[in-house]
């Protein structure tokens, strides 16, 4: 005779206990409903905080009851917790859904055709397009990319592979500049570059500021990329007689390849919005400009700000459609600096 | 046999043995350190240049700089710049900066310790991943979006926050109001300003809460500890200074945050401790304010207004930097 072990679950939820923890939320909309209807308070808010509170000293007594005080006190903490992701993440997810709903309106194939050379921000949303802003903001932020780079990386080789007598110090200011707000780095390009010497805005000053908001990004990023490589990768490269230049560059680097993409990627998604250093320093154009060194560049922050201030109705659509293309480009980044990450955990 | 004097030679030379770096070793170190050094040499500039020009201002402004909160630029009739009539002085600003962000701190920290401590204890395994994924992405989002955001949909549902604050705590000294004007209040400007560094505290609290050692969880739960009271006797003492670290992190991000402040809040040039008040300012909007048309003069003004930021900011930055990085040396 076989005996067949029948899997069991102890901890798993009987029916009865679901049917009783789900009588605790029906119990606790009901109060709620009512409570709203019986007292003054009216609107989502008072919905939502009436909810909160109510199913918290159900979901306490609920829990004393059966459990004791100590899973009460739990139970309160729990639904904290779960209160605290809650307001996290609805910013977001408002976010989200008002530049989807309000940005759609202001979509059409245009965008991508035409400047604003001939238009007005006033004009119908069908004529004119941000040309001029997408090719400027991809001016600015490859200039920018190109600077920060390879100063990012070497820093980052600095404090994996060297490991020298100013790496502490080095880690340090590398958070300092993460911690460098937007306006003061382009100030700093106004008093060193603009002022002194150039005397004129144009699109290579903006790229210069936004590097200054890069470098930490990448540096950072790669940094923790480089000390995920095994040391026994750096150890063979020794042993098989490379110096330490040898062995960076045809061992380190190549098996960081993907994370330093993925540095790159945050780097760009980190600027692309940058909207101080750009309205102080571009000059923003309103017409496709190719010469990063003369004249003044458009540029999605700068078009978005530009149409906000205006302020009329047409404005308004035109810079949350520009917002709608901002934010699509840097959640597309976002994916693919995901993506490369977890294949690279994933090998 | 004497051939075999002949074959007899002279022994091989030495090898040299030496452990100093190649050339081409020393070539790289020195490019390294070099671009390593670099954010020395950028933040050097940058105090350099900024005191460089804001320095006639700082000379003949002195203290009051920093202490005045007048902002005015006297011409004589020739429409030359009076300079013993013109006062810059930042205080008002630097007042509108700290009230903003504490706000933003006060706002931000509950729920982002509280977000954390989800993610780490709570959480199953899938959805943490996406929620790690989501606030992650909310903090690459560009600051003109949070202020389009605030200012066309959060705006109105603050504003109502802040009569409802105005009604039952009215009495409280930094909510009173002389003039029923809600609109664009630093109250408006803290909440954005909270939505912006939420995504950054709560990072930084996952991180020091997920390092908590795992056999001191293991014997609060042994002991026959809730899942809140293991929290509350490890997990939270063990974060404790990473939290506030992470906090003054979001602080100096608030601090210098320019075009979600410019859009929300109604710039004013006065002393205003009245949260829910519709007029302030910070240091970095006003900046940006002032800058369109501003004179030579007060373009140094400007510039000596941001080295003061800069400094702020660094040291904010350089105090929540230590503190953290004391939490994960020792533990608590």
């Amino acid at each position: 005779m076989t005996i067949l072990v029948k899997p069991q679950k102890p901890w798993a939820s009987s029916p009865k206990q679901r049917l009783s923890s789900a009588s605790v939320i029906a119990a606790t909309l009901a109060t709620t409903f009512l409570l709203v209807a019986a007292t003054p308070l009216k609107g989502k808010l008072a919905y939502l905080a009436v909810f909160f509170l109510v199913f918290i000293v159900f979901d306490f007594l609920y829990h004393v009851r059966l459990y004791g005080v100590q899973s009460g006190k739990d139970a309160i903490a729990r639904g904290f917790v779960a209160s605290g992701i809650f307001l996290a993440t609805l910013p977001i997810l408002s976010i989200l859904v008002t530049v989807f709903n309000r940005g759609r309106g202001g979509l059409h194939w245009g965008l991508f055709t035409h400047d604003m050379s001939i238009n007005s921000v006033n004009d119908p949303i069908a004529q004119g397009g941000l040309l001029h802003a997408l090719t400027g903001t991809v001016t600015l932020v490859s200039i920018a990319l190109l600077i920060s780079l390879p100063i990012g990386i070497l820093t980052a080789l600095y404090l994996t592979e060297i490991r020298g007598r100013f790496s502490g110090p080095i880690k340090f200011l590398v958070q300092a500049m993460s911690g460098v707000p937007s306006i003061v780095a382009g100030l700093f390009i106004l008093a060193a570059i603009v002022y002194p010497v150039t005397k004129s805005y144009s699109g290579f000053m903006g790229s210069l500021a936004l590097t200054i908001l890069m470098i930490p990004t990448i540096a950072r990023t790669a940094e923790e990329v480089l000390l995920l490589i095994p040391n026994e990768l750096r150890e063979a490269g020794v042993a098989l007689g490379g110096t330490q230049w040898r062995t960076v560059a045809m061992v380190v680097v190549p098996a960081a390849r993907s994370g330093l993409v993925t540095a790159v990627i945050l780097g760009i998604a980190r600027v692309a919005g940058e909207t101080a250093p750009i309205v102080l320093l571009t000059g923003g154009g309103d017409r496709v400009n190719p010469n990063p060194f003369q004249g003044p560049m458009g540029s999605l922050p700068f078009y978005i700000w530009k149409c906000f201030s205006v302020g009329t109705p047409e404005s308004i659509t035109r810079a949350w459609a520009g917002i709608f293309v901002l934010l699509a480009i840097v959640l597309v980044l976002f994916v693919c600096a995901r993506l490369l990450t977890e294949r690279r955990n994933n090998k | 046999m004497s051939e075999t004097a002949t074959i007899q030679k002279a022994p091989p030379e030495k090898r040299e043995l030496t452990t100093l770096p190649r050339f081409s070793d020393k070539v790289f170190r020195g490019v390294v350190t070099g671009g390593g050094l670099s954010s020395l040499v950028i933040l050097g500039l940058i105090f350099a240049f900024l005191a460089y020009q804001g320095y006639s201002v700082l000379r003949s402004q002195g203290l009051h700089f920093i202490t005045g909160s007048k902002w005015q630029i006297v011409q004589d009739a020739a429409g030359n710049v009076d300079y013993t009539q013109t006062k810059f002085g930042i205080a008002a600003m630097l007042i509108g900066t700290m009230l903003c962000s504490i706000i933003a701190v006060v706002i931000a920290v509950p729920i982002s310790v509280l977000s954390a401590l989800f993610l780490t204890f709570y959480a199953p395994p899938f959805v943490k991943r996406i929620m790690v994924a989501v606030v992650d992405l909310m903090a690459a989002f560009p600051s003109i979006l949070f202020g389009l955001w605030g200012f066309f949909i959060l705006m109105p549902s603050v504003e109502y926050w802040a009569k409802l604050i105005h009604k039952y705590f009215g009495f409280v000294p930094i909510f009173k109001l002389e003039a029923p004007v809600y609109t664009r209040s630093p109250f408006v400007a803290g909440v954005v300003l909270a939505v912006m560094i939420i995504p950054i505290i709560t990072s930084i609290s996952r991180e020091i809460f997920s390092q908590t050692p795992l056999d001191r969880v293991q014997a609060a739960y042994a002991l026959g500890a809730t899942r809140w009271s293991m929290i509350r006797a490890v997990a939270l003492p063990y974060g404790r200074s990473g939290i506030v670290g992470g906090a003054m992190l979001g602080l100096g991000r608030a601090m210098g945050e320019t075009v979600a402040v410019y859009t929300v809040l109604n710039i004013i040039y006065q002393v205003n401790w009245h949260v829910l008040l519709g007029a302030g300012g910070n240091v970095a909007s006003m900046i940006l304010l002032k800058f369109g048309e501003a004179g030579p003069q007060e373009i140094k003004a400007l510039m000596a207004a941001g080295l003061v930021l800069f400094l702020l900011t660094l040291l904010v930055n350089s105090l929540s930097d230590f503190v953290v990085k004391r939490t994960g040396a020792k533990g608590r």
